[in-house]
């Protein structure tokens, strides 16, 4: 039996994955089984938490940066960004949407810190199915998406020191928030006790730039 | 005679992807031209730094002129420069040229077993480059 081998360069990209076009859309449980595998995997060979972080993170770090292209490619505008506050708007609107579906729930700047900023999701597919034990304290699961944060922005010439932080939902706070909020909500659980709060720390160089950009 | 062509990738720190195409398949680039077209391409890295924080487009048009070639360059959301060293008609197939060439970055940086910083060094990729190379080429020139 003939098979033409296709050249990789030949075969088209996949149209970007909503939920309704055809684009290739991975089952939430196959993630969530291979993402397990994932953090065991790191756990076995790390000695602390915070090995065990950053070892998370650099394994999201490969991935911002090809989503970064990515999503660039697909947006077909040529257009790429310069300005600290529309890098943060393309991470946290076009990345959110072409990785979950969705766009972060909230952007925010700190108010004590000129060169810090938050991104909110308050359900992120990565510690959804996860608990972490009370031994490995303030452990957050998530330190795969800060990775991929600090991919895209290292690669886009933004470096910044991303972590990630399980903040608690206060009463009343709305988590399904306008806009496919509650697309994660898995049915029959609880609704979650704590978002994910990624707090992004901009180097002073990336702050000096962007100053001196404004004018 | 026609300049030769020089196209080359730039990642952060050092060369992705190198290809020299010449007019001519017989005449030999001597090696002192061709040192000289790699340093030109290479010091117009300072104008491309420089102007690429002033403008959102990716297509950066030309950067520099020395003596009769120009070097033009496209800038992709990874700050990933495609250089071109060339004698200075035929912006329009230039940009096109730059598009597919995108177009194909994307593709190959997609492969999840190749590293950042490693080179491109696809048998494929220098094959269809040098198949858009010889387009470009002849419409330039």
């Amino acid at each position: 039996m003939n098979r033409t081998t296709s050249n990789i360069l030949d075969r088209p990209l996949g149209r970007s994955g909503g939920r309704s076009s055809e684009g290739s859309v991975v089952s939430l449980s196959a993630f969530a089984y291979i993402y397990s595998e994932l953090v065991q995997y790191h756990q076995s060979r790390a000695a602390s938490i915070s090995e065990l972080e950053r070892r998370l993170e650099s394994a999201g770090y490969g991935v911002g940066l090809k989503v970064l292209e990515m999503v660039a490619y697909r947006a077909k505008e040529t257009k790429r960004e310069t300005r600290l506050m529309s890098i943060l708007h393309f991470v946290s609107s076009s990345v959110w949407k072409s990785l979950f579906g969705k766009s972060a729930d909230s952007l925010e700047r700190s108010i004590d810190h000129a060169d810090e900023f938050m991104i909110v999701d308050y359900e992120p597919i990565t510690s959804t199915f996860v608990s972490v034990p009370s031994d490995l304290g303030q452990l957050s699961a998530d330190a795969y998406l800060s990775g991929i944060i600090a991919g895209v922005l290292d690669g886009a010439g933004f470096t910044a020191r991303v972590t990630a932080h399980s903040v608690k939902v206060e009463e009343g706070e709305v988590s399904g928030a306008a806009g496919g909020g509650g697309v994660f909500t898995v049915p029959g659980m609880p609704p979650r006790k704590d978002k994910a709060v990624f707090l992004v720390k901009f180097s002073p160089e990336v702050l000096s730039r962007d100053a001196a950009l404004e004018r | 005679m026609s300049s030769p062509i020089l196209f080359v990738i730039v990642g952060k720190n050092e060369p992705l992807f190198e290809a020299e195409l010449d007019t001519h398949p017989g005449a030999q680039g001597n090696d002192l031209s061709t040192r000289q077209n790699y340093f030109v391409l290479h010091s117009a890295l300072d104008l491309v730094e420089k102007s690429a924080w002033t403008t959102t487009n990716m297509y950066l048009r030309v950067v520099d002129k020395v003596n009769h070639q120009q070097v033009s360059t496209f800038i992709t959301a990874g700050n990933v420069k495609f250089m071109l060293l060339h004698g200075g008609k035929g912006e329009e197939v230039i940009k096109s040229f730059f598009n597919d060439v995108y177009g194909y970055y994307v593709k190959v940086r997609c492969i999840p077993s190749l590293r950042m910083l490693l080179s491109l060094r696809s048998k494929e990729l220098t094959n269809l480059l040098a198949c858009d190379n010889i387009a470009v080429n002849e419409s330039i020139l």
